[in-house]
Formats: C-alpha cells, structure tokens, sequence
C-alpha cells in the first residue's frame, strides 16, 4: 500500500503562552480534496505556515510520500510539490501573466546576459492555462485582470511547479458566485489531474459542494473529521463551535437608554451593495461579530469619516449629522479605537504625553503654543484613571506591552466627552491581565451613558462582554441577538449562513 | 537640546579651531562677517527645507524660486518702478503661493513631492530666463535704495543684517515648529500620517502648510540674495542651492524619512556648511573640489550618526 501523500502526526505548535496548535493528525491522500474549516483564530493559519515551511513545529512529523520531515523549510515545502494559493494574493501587477507564473524560473538565452526566452516563455505557461480554461493569455499584464483570473494565475504558477498539493486560504472570500462556481470546476480538474487541494473556507455551501473530507480545528486541535456522506452544514457549525466559555459578563448597571447614534442605508465602498441600518444606544454595549472580511472594520471607518460612505444618513440624538472627516466624528463625540493600534491608533516615536493629548491638543494650549505643563498634567490623570502601567508619561509608547497602548489610545479620547465609542478588536494581542480591565472600563463608559461598539472576532468576548449583538456576514447585517439567545452556535449560524445555494448548486466536484 | 545638535555644535567648533589654527584669518572679523552673511543667506531658505522633510517630502524648487522671483523683483524695483516694500511684500506673496500650488499637487492630487518640486525646479528657471530673454537682470546705474540695501545687506557692528534675519526666523521657527500645535502636528504627521488622520488632524493641511511655509522663506530669501548679487543671471542665479538647503537640514539631523528634526540642528547645519565653504577657500584647496569636501562630510557626518545611534541601542538593550 502507497503511503498518503502527506501526513502530519501529531504536530504541536506553541508560541510563548499559547498553544497555536495541540498534536494535530491529519493526512491527504493524492486526487483529494480536503476542506480545513474552524473559527477564527482556529489554528488554521498556523498549520497552513507550517505546511509552507515558514514556521518550525515544536513537536511532531510531518511525513511527505512516507518520507519523514521534523520540519519543512520553504525550499522544502516547494520541492515536495506543496503550493498555495493566498488570500492575499502575491502576484507582481507590473508584470504580464507569463513572467509572474515563472518568476524566478525563466527560460533564458545562452550567454553572460541571460536574456529572458520570452517565446519559450509564452510556451510553458500557455498550456497551463488552457488545462485551467481561463479567459486571459499568457500576455496579460496582471493589473488588467480581475481578482478571480489573478487566482487562476496563481493555481497556474502552482501547476508549473508541478505541485501535488494545492493549499488554497479563503480562495472564495471576494469572489462573485458565478466566479466561485468556476473556481469550484477549477478544483475538480485539478482533482481529477491526480492533484490534492486543501481547501480552507468559512463558506461551508462551498464545502458541502466539494470536499471529499473535512477535517474541524477548535483552539488549535482537530476536534473532528467527516467523510463525504457526512458533510451537513450544521454538523460542521456544532462541531467548530461548543467550547466552554468563561463567562466575562459584567451586568449593565441599567437598562439601555435612548437611540443616540442612528445609521440608516450607510453603504461602504467594500460591500456597496448592501445597506446597513444600525443603532447605537446608550448605557449599552453592542457586539458587532462576523468572519473575518464581513465588512465590519469598514462599517467602522465610514462611520468615523476615514472613508466616504457611498450613500446613507447618521444622526446624533435624532439629529441628522454629517461626517467628512475623522476631525468632524470627534467634534460630535465619535469616537474609533483601530484595529491596528501601532498603525492607526499611536504614534510609537511619540511620549505617552504627545499621544493623549494628540486628538485635543488645542484644550492644553493657550492660543497657538502648546501649555506642557497642562499638557504633562492632562496626561498624567488619565494615567491614574486608566491605571496605565509606564515609569513616566514621558516613555515613548513604542516600548510599552499591547495592553498599556490600548490604554494610552483609550486616554486619548477619554480626556474629551465621548458620546459613542468604536472599539475595533479591542483586546488582540493583549494580555489576560489587560483584557479583563479594558473589559472594564467598556462597562464604566456604557454605565456613564456612552454608546459602545465593540467589534470582535473573539466568540468568548463577543458572547461575554456585549448587553446585544449584531452579526454581519458578507457586508450586510445578518441578524441581532439579545442576551438570552447568546450562545456560539447562534452567533455562527448568522456568521456563516446559508447563501443563495442556486450558483453553487450550479456545479459539483 | 538633543545629542545629535550637541555632537554637531561640538564638530563645528572643532573644525573651527582646526581651521583657525592653520590659517589664522579665519577669525578676523572681515572674514567672519562675510561668512556670517553666507549663513544667514544660505539659512533662511535651509529652514524651509528642513521643515518640508520633516513632514517626509521634498522641496527641489526653490534654487529656480530664487531666479524666477529675483528676476521678478528688480523688474518690480526698475522696470515698473514699484515703491520696494510693496515689490517685496509681492515677492514674498509670490512665494507662498508657488508653495500653495506644491501643497495643492502633493496634498489634493496626491502626486509625490520629488516630482512636483522637481517640474517646479524646471518650471521656473524656464520662465526666468524667458522672463529676460535669458538677459541678466540689474539695478540701473545711481539706482539706489538706502533703506532697502541697509535691510538686506547692512551691518550693526559688524553683523550682517541677513545673519540677524535668519536668527529671527530661526526662533520664530524654533517656537513654532517645538511650541505650537501647528509643530507637534508635522511632527505627528511626518512619524505615521495614518495614526494622525485617525486623531483628527487635518494632515493634508499641515503638509500643504510646510510647503507654504518653504515657498514663504524661499521668497523672502530670493530678496536677500537679489540683494547680495545685485545682478541676477537666470540661467545660473540659485542653481544647486535646493540642494544646500537639504544638505542643511539632513546634516542638521532633519531624517528624509520624517518626523525627525529640530530648527536648532539645521541653524547649526547651515553654519557648518558655510564653515567648510569657508575652509576650502582658506586652506588654499583647489575650489573645484567645494563640493567633493561638503559630499564627503555629509556622507561621513550621516554614517556616523547612524553607528552612534546603534551603539547606543546596543547599549540600552543590555
């Protein structure tokens, strides 16, 4: 009996303090499809690097046709035929369809210039292309062609890397349903050409519709496996869900109030086809989740004037307001703690005191000079307020823990009067210790009779912090939770969905 | 003050002293006078300079500034016989809108900074030497205005009015760019653009504003060297000059990258620089090699800043 294509025993995987993965088993035989499905934060990325020999297991094997591997380097992982297929996808736009499916492989002409054989360039790619059926040639430039074709231009770079493995990351995720309906045919052909696909998606329609196996991550352990007969929808939902959450609920000192921020027919540029009506009350924390890319963050940015919404109306109070910028969102009390706090939230070269008092310098100055002491002063309540742990408001933010930048992005906007607050994935790559007060000080705001907003893609923050939630799913609002439903099943179901089946119907691998 | 502007000042005065030691001429007071005027002149534009950096652009027109509006200011003063502080309020104007229009380009149009200031470079030397069929521009002769020229090119005991000006701009910008909101917002701007627009700054307005404020002292700098060369031929009045101006601020500590920089190290840069000018001349190097001398010293002055600060690192890390 041939050994499976590929095998992983028992492979762990621990960073310091967590543990990415937990001896996770799992083999792919050749002419398989194999889907990997789990929540975010699941572990799939982790074994996806892994298998791309970018990240070193800290125990376990990994066996390649019955060869035995402690660890995969990247060279290694190309030579044993593994390839992928990334949601960020890592073609060059300046070059033509040919030059990127070889790049770094191109045929030359004898001689010290080594000229590029363009000829016998067009003539290795071009049969690629016809086998995958696509609609462009090998001359394309690649920054004429859609999302979906720069896909195919990546499974094209895969096939002449004589790949035997093709690991595709959310290839769906921007797809139209007619585009994912050929990827879909794509994948079937590759099957049939003796090739394994290991296909991670949160679209489990998609799954149902073409995998011969799935296999389920939960917190970095396989928790599961299906056999074609019994793929089901829910099935997969109850096995990828069902951990015991902590309960992190802190009650709300009283009942919710009034409306104070109403969004009504707001369209993002990301999702323009699809309006959001939302509001936000006082005295409540509202939990916005969703898989990653449902058009939260952008939901988020619109709302705070980084982005022009395409269309829809906010009110403030009943008031209709109008938000062109970030500065006009903070003059009415809106405020947004980004996603990316090194990013967007905090200049690291700045001192703790230049980046709280950064939104409102002008309260700290007199006329056009900045006062420092008043500034120092400022700064220095809302280190006692906020408990931010640094030897003086005058260290660079640069070298504090995540925890206490949260907190000093926090500070910014408390030293003015919020109204509603926008906390986007407010506790990534934050300490335990942390979470727990920044947990806290979400629920003084609410109880003060701000309006909060927390964005997460933690179900254990989600279903433990908010008073409501709110899923969106694919740029749309796909429904509301009250209290009593809150439970992570319900929140998947709404995350994941049932999409329209017609188009994927349309096709079967 | 900062380490980098200390090591700086410590530099100067040790090249002084060396300078002073070998030709003794160095210090007296003709000498010092003169190269005093060629700081002042050189400085005010430097701060300029210094100021665009900081918010991570560039400003490579305004060695063309210099001859478009110098041939534009004595046309002013000869050809329209203009009363001189209106032709010099109308210079200045001039240079705080060509500014604008860099600041419109860069901010609005989002094209980059090199190649706008670049197009402003060719631009305007072009329409200068069109402005005077490539003719040199100058004061009739008897043409004289005492108030003017005391401005511009007079001394009190023995300082040079233009070294005077470019001391008070230096604080006026030493206040404004370490004091104002205004500053700490290039300064914000300049370290991460992004962190800024999500405080609510309007970061394309203070970009818009440096380039208004280096098209500002450009202009007022084009007066005072219209007064210093009297004459001005467009092909070659201010040609390179740009570039001392970001050699000023790049040896004065400003980083090209942004967000990094002090009024008080360009002051100290525009004074080195002169004081090397100064050097090639007095130490008899062959002139030729002017430019060779300042290359190498930036080149060894940025090298070296690069090492000290990763020694210090090193060091801190331990």
């Amino acid at each position: 009996m041939t050994p499976p294509l590929l095998e992983l025993a028992s492979v762990s995987k621990t960073y310091p303090g967590v543990k990415a993965l937990d001896r996770v088993s799992l083999k792919v035989e050749r002419g398989e499809v194999l889907a990997l499905i789990g929540e975010n934060g699941a572990g799939k990325s982790t074994l996806m690097k892994i298998l791309g020999g970018v990240v070193e297991p800290s125990e376990g094997a990994i066996r390649i046709d019955g060869v035995e591997h402690r660890a995969l380097t990247v060279a290694g992982a190309m030579a044993a035929g593994i390839a992928f297929v990334h949601q960020e996808l890592n073609l060059f736009d300046n070059l033509d369809v040919a030059a990127n499916v070889m790049i770094g492989r191109e045929p030359v002409f004898a001689g010290p210039l080594k000229l590029i054989d363009r000829a016998a360039l067009a003539a290795k790619v071009t049969p690629l292309l016809q086998r995958l059926g696509v609609d462009f040639d090998a001359a394309t430039p690649v920054a004429a062609l859609s999302l979906a074709q720069r896909q195919l231009v990546e499974i094209a770079k895969a096939l002449s890397l004589e790949a035997r493995i093709v690991i595709m990351d959310e290839p769906t995720s921007s797809l139209t349903a007619s585009e994912t309906a050929r990827l879909l045919k794509v994948i079937a052909e590759l099957k049939a050409g003796g090739v394994a696909v290991i296909f991670i998606s949160h679209r489990l329609v998609e799954v149902e519709h073409c995998a011969d196996r799935v296999v389920v991550l939960r917190d970095g352990a396989v928790v599961g496996e299906l056999a074609r007969a019994e793929i089901e929808h829910d099935t997969m939902i109850r096995m990828m869900i069902g951990r015991d959450l902590k309960s992190l609920h802190v009650p709300a000192e009283r009942a919710p109030g009034d409306a104070v921020l109403e969004i009504a027919g707001f369209r993002t540029p990301a999702h323009a086809e699809h309006a959001i009506d939302l509001t936000l009350r006082t005295g409540e924390i509202l939990g916005m989740a969703g898989l990653v890319g449902a058009g939260r963050t952008e939901l988020a940015r619109a709302i705070f004037g980084i982005d022009r919404p395409l269309g829809g109306a906010l009110s403030l109070d009943g008031y209709k307001i109008a938000i062109a910028s970030p500065r006009d969102a903070i003059d009415h009390g809106i405020f947004l703690v980004p996603e990316d706090r090194k990013r967007s939230g905090l200049v690291l070269d700045f001192s703790v005191t230049e980046n709280v008092s950064l939104a409102n310098l002008k309260a700290v100055a007199a006329g056009l000079i900045v006062r420092r002491g008043a500034e120092r002063r400022n700064a220095d309540e809302r280190r006692a307020a906020l408990d931010i742990r640094t030897a003086s408001v005058d260290t660079l933010v640069g070298t504090l823990s995540g925890g206490n930048q949260q907190k000093v992005v926090l500070a910014k906007w408390l030293s003015m009067t919020p109204r509603v607050v926008i906390f986007d994935e407010p506790t990534r790559g934050i300490d335990v210790g942390s979470k727990s007060e920044i947990y806290k000080l979400m629920r003084g705001l609410a109880d003060a009779g701000v309006a909060v907003l927390m964005i997460s893609s933690d179900m254990e923050e989600v279903i433990g912090v908010s008073d409501r939630i709110v899923v969106m799913r694919e740029g749309r609002i796909a429904g509301f939770l009250e209290r009593a439903e809150f439970s992570e099943e319900n929140v998947m179901r709404l995350a994941v969905g049932r999409r329209d089946l017609q188009a994927a119907e349309a096709v079967s691998c | 003050m900062l380490k980098k502007d200390l090591g700086l000042l410590v530099l100067i005065l040790v090249v002084g002293l060396v300078v002073s030691i070998l030709n003794p001429r160095f210090l007296s007071p003709i000498n010092l006078g003169n190269t005093a005027n060629l700081i002042g002149l050189f400085g005010l534009f430097s701060i300029g300079a210094g100021i665009v950096i900081i918010t991570g652009g560039i400003d490579l027109s305004v060695g063309s500034v210099f001859a478009l509006l110098g041939v534009v200011y004595i046309d002013l003063l000869v050809g329209w016989q203009v009363s001189w502080w209106l032709a010099t309020i109308v210079v200045v104007l001039g240079g705080v809108v060509l500014g604008a229009i860099h600041g419109f380009l860069i901010t609005r149009l989002h094209l980059q900074p090199f190649i706008v200031t670049l197009c402003g470079l060719l631009i305007y030397r072009g329409i200068a030497r069109y402005y005077t069929n490539d003719g040199t521009a100058g004061f009739e002769y008897g043409q004289s205005f005492p108030m003017l020229e005391w401005l511009t090119a007079g001394r009190t005991l023995g300082v040079p009015h233009s070294f005077i000006m470019f001391l008070v701009v230096a604080a006026v910008m030493g206040l404004v760019l370490h004091r104002s909101v205004f500053g700490r917002y290039l300064f914000a701007v300049g370290k991460n653009e992004e962190a800024a627009r999500y405080s609510g700054i309007r970061t394309e307005r203070v970009v818009a504003a440096a380039y208004i404020i280096s098209g500002g002292l450009a202009g007022l700098s084009a007066i005072y060297l219209a007064m210093y060369t009297r004459s001005i031929s467009p092909a070659s009045h201010g040609n390179f000059y740009e570039l001392y101006g970001i050699a000023a601020a790049v040896l004065g500590g400003c980083s090209l990258r942004g967000g990094e920089g002090s009024i008080l190290g360009i002051v100290l840069g525009a004074i080195l620089l002169q004081i090397l000018q100064n050097l090639v001349n007095l130490l008899g190097i062959p002139s030729s090699l002017n430019f060779a001398v300042m290359g190498g010293v930036i080149l060894i002055g940025v090298v070296a800043d690069q090492q000290l600060t990763r020694l210090r690192e090193r060091r801190s890390r331990r």
